[in-house]
C-alpha cells in the first residue's frame, strides 16, 4: 500500500486477565489494515472474536475484556497509547459505530432529533439551531420519510428499521473517516435489511468513509464490502478480495463456510456442514485452531499454528497445506 | 425405521459460556460459606442443647438469682437464679424451630396458590392478587401481633398467625417466576407433548421457579424469627418458663443497668442468626439464580 | 400423487385471529379496545410428505399460524382439519399428531430435566413403547437426529445450541407425529451448523414420511429444502406455488421485492427495479385495498380500493395481485453466470 493506511491494527490480543495465572487470550495477534474509504468485511461465526476485535477499536470492549498486548494506529497514532480525553475526542468526528440493536444505543428518553445533533454540537461546534437543521438533513438523507416530525418521536415510538437509521444518521452526522458496524441488518427484516444496507453503501462513498463490516452473513457481506477478512477462533484465516474469496478459497474453513451457507443462486447444491465444534477459548488446541475440524488436515498441522502468510496475489492464508488442497482451484 | 443419512455427531460435552460465568465454584463463594458455617453452628446448638450444659434451663434457684459472669455460670444467672448460658442455647431450639417450622407452611401454600395464579390466570389469577394485595396492605409484625393476640399466646396461635401474613409474600414471588417460565418454550413443548397441567407445574415449571422462593425463604425465617422475639418481648409470645431470646430480653431488661449482658446477649443472638441466615440467602441467590437464557 | 393431494395431512380453511388489546377493566371503561388482526383469512393445504415453506417478514402472522396449527391457540374463525386423523380421537391423540419444533433451541429445552427424561416422560404418557423398550426407543430417537447414547443422561446446558436443536426434533419425533411445524429452526444457529439440521429435517421427510410446515425468512434455506412456498404478508397468504416456479416465476410484487432484497453470495443484487420503500405497515393499521399497495411499486388506483383474494393464476400457483397477469417476465431467475 503506497499511502499511510487509515487504521492499522497489529498483532491485537484481546482477553482476560488473570490475578494469579496467565491470560486468557480471545483474540490472538490481529493483523490487518483499513485504506482510507475501504469497505472492509470481518465474517466468522459466533465466538470467532470478530466483535470484540470491533469493540477494541471503538474503545467499547465489554468490562473484564482488555487489550493484552497489540496497538490500534489511526492515522500513525495508537489509539491504545493515547490520553482518554483525546481518545474520546475521536469518537464522533473520526470514528463511529452502529450496532445490531438500536435500542440498546439510543437513548430511550431522549428525542431522536437532539440525540442525532449532540454530537455535531460538542464536535464541530455548531449552534443549536444549526445541529438540529443538519440532523434533520441527516435524517433526510438516511431515507426517513417525514424528517421533521419523526425528529420529535422518542427511539420507542419509531420501528426497528427506522431506528438503525437513525443510528445510521448519529454515526454519521460529524462524516467520520472509519464506520464500525456490527452485524447492523441482522435484527431487521429482509426487504428492510435491503435497503439499509444500499444505504449504508450510498453514504460512506458519498463521504468517503470507510467501512468496518462485521457479520456472520456471507451474502451481506459480498453485498458490502470489498475485501474481507475470515476469522475463526479469535484469529484471521484468510483474508482477500470478497469475490475472489468466494470464488476460490485458500482456507479450508473459509471453504468449510461457503460449503454450508445456501446460496439463493444454487439451489441445486448440496449443503455440506463443517463437523465437530470451534474450540474453547480456555483450551485452543496447540497447533492450527481449525485443525480438528479440518478434514485435510496432516499430523503438522495439530502440531504447530500455522501464521497469516500470502498464497496468491492480494490474498493471504493462515493454511499449511493450502497449496496442496487448493491446487487447481486457483480462481 | 432406518436412520436417516444425517450425519452422526458425536456428542461431547460442552459447557456453556453461560455456565462459565460462574467461574467461581460454590465453596469459593464466601458469603455462602460465611452463612452455612453459622446456621449450621446454631443448628448443632440447638440439636444438641441438653449435651452442651449441665443447668436445667427452667428449674429455679432462687438462691443463686442475679449472679455476675463466673466459672459456674459464664454469663450469671437471672433473676430466678436459672444459667443464662443455659436458657440462651435452649432458646436457639425454640427460635429455630419456630422460625423455620413457620417459613414451612406459608412456603407451601403460597407457592402453590401463586403456581396456579401466575399459570392459569384469567379470573382465578385475578381473585388471589387481588387477595394478596388486601393482604400487602398490613403491615406484618402489627398483624402477627393483632392475630396472636386474638388466638391466644402459644406456638401453635404463632405458627397460624404468620401462616396466615406471610403466604402472601411466596404466592407473588411464585407467581411472577411462572408467568415468566410459562412463556417459555419448552413449556410449550410439553403442552403440545400431551403433558397434564399439574405435571408441567410439578415436574417442567416448579423446580425452574422455586430457588427464588427458597432464597426468599431464608430472609422470611429471618423475619420471623424477630416476629417471635418480639412476640416474647411483648409477653405473648412462648408461655414463660421456656426459654426464649424474646422473653429473655423482656427479663434482662430490669436490670439493664445493673446486669447489662442479661438482655444484650440475647440481643446479640437474634442478630448472629439474622446475619447468618441472610448470608446462606445471599450465597443461595448466587448459586441458584437460573441462568436465564444467555 | 393425485390422492395425496386430495388427502392432506392438515387443512386451514377461512383462519382469523383477532387480538383485543386495552381489554382490561380501564379498557372496557374507556371503550378505546383496538383489534388487531394477526391473521385475515388463511387458507392453505400442507400434502401429506411435503416440506411447506412459510415465508414473510415480521408481524406478517406467520408465528400465529404456527400456533394455530399445534392448537396452542385457538382461531377466532375458521378450521383446522386433520383429514387423516381418527375423528373419534380424543385431544391427546389429535395434539400428538402434530409437533413443533422452535426457533430458540435455548429456551425450548427445560434446563432442569435430563435428555432421557425428557423423552422416557412422552414415550411413557403415549404409551409409544412397552415401558421396558423406553431406553432402546430414546437411544434410536437420539440416533435419528445423529446424537448418541451418551446425551441421555445430560443436562441441555451441555450441549451447543445445534445438537440442542437435535434433541428437540427428537422430542418432537418422540411421540411420533404425521406434521412437524418448524419455526424458524435454524436462524438462531451458526451457518456451518444450518446445514446439518436443514439435512435434518431432509431426511426426517424422506425416511419418515412426514410432513413438514417449515417457518423461515431467509429465501435461500427456504429454497433448499421446501418443495412449496407460500408468501405471507399482513396475516394474508399472497402467494402459493411450486418452490421452482415461485423462485423462477413470482407473480405478487412483495414475493418479487422479497427475492430481490437476498443478499447474494455471488454478484450483486439481481433486479433494482421492484426495490420497495418503507416497511411492513402495523397489523393495527391495515391499509384499504390491497394491503401491499402502499409499498408496492405497480400499485395502480384499483389496488388502492379493491381488496383482491388470493386466485389461481396458473397450474398449482396461485397469487393475490390483480395485476398478476402483466407481472413482466422475471429477469432475475436464479442463475449464477448472468447476476454477474
Amino acid at each position: 500500500m503506497s499511502e499511510e493506511p487509515l487504521l492499522s491494527v497489529k498483532k491485537l490480543s484481546l482477553g482476560i486477565r488473570r490475578t494469579n495465572a496467565p491470560a486468557t487470550a480471545i483474540v490472538e495477534d490481529l493483523d490487518f489494515e483499513i485504506a482510507s474509504g475501504e469497505r472492509f468485511g470481518i465474517v466468522g461465526e459466533s465466538g470467532s472474536g470478530k466483535s470484540l476485535t470491533l469493540r477494541a477499536i471503538a474503545n467499547l470492549l465489554p468490562r473484564g475484556i482488555e487489550v493484552l498486548s497489540g496497538s490500534i494506529e489511526y492515522r500513525g497514532q495508537d489509539l491504545l497509547r493515547m490520553p482518554a480525553d483525546a481518545r474520546r475526542r475521536l469518537a464522533g468526528p473520526e470514528i463511529a459505530m452502529i450496532f445490531q440493536e438500536p435500542m440498546t444505543a439510543l437513548n430511550p428518553v431522549m428525542r431522536v432529533g437532539e440525540q442525532i445533533a449532540e454530537s455535531p454540537r460538542r464536535h464541530l461546534g455548531l449552534s443549536k439551531a444549526e445541529a438540529k437543521a443538519l440532523a434533520i438533513d441527516m435524517m433526510r438523507k438516511t431515507g426517513i420519510p417525514d424528517p421533521v416530525r419523526r425528529a420529535e418521536a422518542y427511539p420507542h415510538e419509531l420501528s426497528g428499521g427506522l431506528r438503525q437509521r437513525i443510528m445510521i444518521a448519529m454515526a454519521l452526522s460529524c462524516s467520520p473517516k472509519l464506520l464500525l458496524c456490527d452485524e447492523p441488518t441482522t435484527a431487521l427484516d429482509v426487504t428492510v435489511q435491503h435497503q439499509v444496507l444500499r444505504l449504508l453503501e450510498q453514504l460512506c462513498d458519498d463521504t468517503g468513509t470507510a467501512l468496518v463490516f462485521v457479520t456472520h452473513d456471507l451474502g451481506v457481506v459480498n453485498q458490502t464490502c470489498r475485501e474481507l477478512a475470515v476469522m475463526y477462533a479469535g484469529g484471521i484465516v484468510e483474508r482477500g478480495k470478497v469475490k475472489d474469496v468466494f470464488a476460490g478459497p485458500r482456507h479450508p474453513y473459509t471453504k468449510g463456510l461457503l460449503d454450508s451457507a445456501p446460496d439463493f443462486d444454487q439451489p441445486e447444491r448440496e449443503l455440506i456442514a463443517i463437523p465437530g465444534f470451534p474450540p474453547n477459548v480456555s483450551n485452543r488446541p496447540r497447533g492450527c485452531a481449525f485443525a480438528p475440524r479440518c478434514t485435510f488436515a496432516v499430523e503438522h498441522c495439530l502440531e504447530e499454528a500455522p501464521a497469516l502468510e500470502p498464497a496468491l496475489p492480494g490474498r493471504e492464508a493462515a493454511c499449511f497445506e493450502s497449496d496442496r488442497i487448493f491446487e487447481g482451484t486457483a480462481a | 425405521m432406518s436412520t436417516p443419512t444425517a450425519v452422526l455427531v458425536g456428542f461431547k460435552a460442552r459447557r456453556r459460556a453461560a455456565r462459565l460465568r460462574s467461574l467461581q465454584p460454590w465453596y469459593r463463594n464466601g458469603t455462602l460459606i460465611a452463612g452455612i458455617v453459622i446456621v449450621g453452628i446454631l443448628v448443632l446448638v440447638a440439636v444438641f442443647a441438653p449435651l452442651l450444659t449441665p443447668y436445667s434451663p427452667i428449674t429455679q434457684h432462687l438462691e443463686d438469682a442475679l449472679q455476675g459472669p463466673s466459672a459456674a455460670h459464664l454469663l450469671g444467672t437471672d433473676k430466678y437464679g436459672r444459667d443464662v448460658l443455659t436458657r440462651l442455647i435452649w432458646s436457639t431450639r425454640v427460635d429455630l424451630r419456630i422460625g423455620f417450622l413457620a417459613v414451612f407452611i406459608p412456603f407451601v401454600v403460597g407457592s402453590v396458590l401463586g403456581a396456579i395464579a401466575g399459570y392459569f390466570g384469567g379470573w382465578i389469577d385475578l381473585v388471589l392478587m387481588r387477595i394478596v394485595d388486601i393482604f400487602f396492605a398490613f403491615p406484618f409484625y402489627i398483624m402477627v401481633i393483632v392475630l396472636v393476640f386474638v388466638l391466644g399466646s402459644g406456638e401453635a396461635s404463632i405458627y397460624l398467625a404468620i401462616a396466615a401474613v406471610s403466604w402472601v409474600s411466596y404466592a407473588k414471588i411464585i407467581r411472577g417466576e411462572v408467568l415468566v417460565a410459562k412463556q417459555q418454550d419448552y413449556v410449550v413443548a410439553a403442552r403440545l407433548g400431551g403433558i397434564s397441567h399439574a405435571k408441567i407445574l410439578l415436574r417442567h415449571i416448579g423446580p425452574n421457579v422455586l430457588s427464588q422462593a427458597i432464597i426468599y425463604a431464608m430472609s422470611d425465617i429471618v423475619m420471623d424469627i424477630m416476629a417471635i422475639v418480639t412476640l416474647g418481648y411483648l409477653g405473648l409470645g412462648i408461655a414463660p418458663p421456656t426459654a426464649e431470646w424474646g422473653s429473655m430480653i423482656l427479663d434482662g431488661q430490669e436490670f439493664i443497668t445493673t446486669q447489662w449482658e442479661q438482655a444484650t446477649i440475647p440481643g446479640l443472638a437474634v442478630v448472629v442468626t439474622s446475619l447468618g441466615l441472610s448470608w446462606l440467602g445471599d450465597g443461595l441467590s448466587d448459586l441458584l439464580s437460573p441462568d436465564r437464557r444467555k | 400423487m393425485s390422492d395425496t393431494i386430495a388427502d392432506p395431512a392438515l387443512r386451514v380453511s377461512g383462519i382469523t385471529k383477532e387480538y383485543r388489546i386495552g381489554q382490561g377493566i380501564v379498557g372496557r371503561l374507556g371503550g378505546g379496545a383496538a383489534t388487531l388482526k394477526a391473521l385475515d383469512g388463511i387458507d392453505l393445504e400442507l400434502r401429506r410428505g411435503e416440506v411447506l415453506a412459510l415465508v414473510g417478514e415480521s408481524g406478517s402472522g406467520k408465528s400465529t399460524l404456527a400456533k394455530i396449527l399445534v392448537n396452542s391457540t385457538t382461531p377466532t374463525h375458521g378450521t383446522v382439519e386433520e383429514p387423516g386423523a381418527d375423528a373419534a380421537a380424543g385431544n391427546r391423540e389429535r395434539a400428538r399428531r402434530v409437533q413443533m419444533v422452535f426457533q430458540d433451541p435455548y429456551s425450548s429445552l427445560n434446563p432442569r430435566i435430563t435428555v432421557g427424561s425428557m423423552l422416557a416422560e412422552l414415550l411413557k404418557l403415549h404409551k409409544i413403547v412397552p415401558r421396558a423398550q423406553v431406553r432402546q426407543e430414546s437411544i434410536r430417537l437420539l440416533n435419528l437426529v445423529g446424537l448418541q447414547e451418551d446425551a441421555l443422561d445430560a443436562y441441555p446446558s451441555q450441549f451447543s445450541g445445534g445438537q440442542r436443536q437435535r434433541i428437540a426434533i427428537a422430542r418432537a419425533l418422540a411421540v411420533r407425529p404425521d406434521v412437524l411445524v418448524a419455526d424458524e429452526p435454524v436462524s438462531a444457529l451458526d451457518v456451518s451448523v444450518q446445514a446439518t439440521i436443514l439435512d435434518l429435517f431432509r431426511s426426517l421427510q424422506r425416511e419418515l414420511g412426514l410432513s413438514i410446515l417449515f417457518i423461515a425468512h431467509n429465501l435461500a434455506v427456504v429454497q433448499h429444502l421446501s418443495q412449496r412456498v407460500a408468501v405471507m404478508y399482513l396475516g394474508r397468504i399472497v402467494e402459493v406455488a411450486d418452490t421452482g416456479e415461485l423462485f423462477a416465476n413470482p407473480r405478487h410484487p412483495y414475493t418479487r421485492a422479497l427475492i430481490d432484497s437476498i443478499p447474494r453470495m455471488t454478484g450483486d443484487s439481481v433486479n433494482d427495479e421492484f426495490d420497495i420503500e418503507g416497511e411492513p405497515p402495523s397489523p393495527f393499521d391495515v391499509p384499504s385495498g390491497c394491503r401491499f399497495h402502499p409499498r408496492c411499486p405497480i400499485a395502480t388506483e384499483r389496488c388502492r380500493v379493491d381488496d383482491p383474494a388470493l386466485m389461481q393464476i396458473g397450474p398449482a400457483h396461485l397469487s393475490a395481485c390483480m395485476l398478476a397477469e402483466d407481472l413482466a417476465p422475471y429477469p432475475g431467475a436464479p442463475l449464477a453466470e448472468e447476476a454477474r
